[in-house]
């Protein structure tokens, strides 16, 4: 059973909310994320963000969702940590 | 929902409009039904009930301008700035939270703004409806109502102080000041 443990996303968000709401609420998404947010870039609206999420198995489909939901924007995947990891685990 | 609402206000910095509106239109709302009491004073011989009816239509006009103006304006603002974010950001942002908070702070503002003016004169001129409902008052109900208006405006300045961070003491006797000036215009033209 393959298993995401980490994640490296270069997303474009809105100001609002800010990096620390942003990761909050990322991190809030399930028990034992762990968000670390930098910001590369900023613009009058806007600020470039990497994110990098790591945790025992990252819902990609749920974490996608909710950046979309707080008005970002995934422009790359660029880092991807897997592991096949024993069934029942 | 509540935790929605107030990420939406959080999103758009309502909070802050929605303070000065709740000032701003309260202070209307109080000055009119003190213009209007001031009038039935002057007057005399006007029967609570006529002074009730006309302080209370005013009331909902009030509630009603400020209902619509408030959400014509903040629709228009809102939109745009969703238009903007969505230009800068290069996609639709309808779905998102920002997209949600464009349709629903308007409301949320107008109905500051519509409430304010109306309660605060609904207040204002509670001594006129206690009145004709044969409760016997200290006080003839239209000086009451006239009492009360510049009670409310006191307490509005009060308020603003808030906003300001100015000295409370100093912004509710500016208001005050105003309300008196307004008074004198009154006695001036009776």
């Amino acid at each position: 059973m393959e298993l995401v443990k980490r994640l490296l996303l270069d997303v474009l968000k809105p100001h609002s909310p800010n990096p620390l709401e942003f990761a909050r609420n990322l991190a809030s998404l399930s028990e034992g994320y762990e968000v670390r947010l930098v910001v590369e870039e900023m613009d009058e609206k806007t600020e470039s963000i990497i994110l990098e999420i790591s945790a025992h198995d990252i819902d990609y489909d749920l974490v996608s969702e909710k950046i979309k939901e707080m008005g970002g924007s995934i422009h790359s995947i660029d880092e991807v940590e897997v592991v096949n990891a024993p069934a029942g685990e | 929902m509540i935790s929605r609402i107030r990420n939406f206000i959080r999103l758009t910095h309502a909070s802050r409009i929605t303070r000065r509106y709740f000032v701003t239109n309260g202070f209307d709302g109080a000055l009119t039904m003190l213009g209007l009491n001031m009038g039935f004073y002057y007057q005399g011989e006007i029967d609570a009930d006529v002074a009730l009816g006309a302080c209370f239509a005013t009331a909902v006009a009030l509630m009603m301008s400020g209902l619509s103006s408030a959400y014509i304006s903040e629709t228009a603002e809102r939109r745009k700035e969703l238009g903007d974010l969505e230009h800068a950001m290069v996609e639709d942002m309808e779905e998102s939270d920002h997209g949600d908070a464009a349709r629903l702070v308007p409301y949320l503002i107008a109905l500051v703004n519509g409430l304010s003016p109306f309660l605060i004169s609904l207040l204002i001129i509670s001594p006129l409806w206690l009145s004709i409902n044969g409760i016997d008052l200290p006080l003839h109900p239209i000086e009451a109502a006239l009492i009360l208006s510049f009670i409310m405006i006191f307490l509005l300045g009060l308020y603003s102080s808030r906003i300001s961070g100015q000295f409370w003491l100093w912004t509710g006797i500016r208001a005050l000041i105003v309300a008196m000036i307004t008074s004198w215009i009154i006695w001036l033209v009776r």
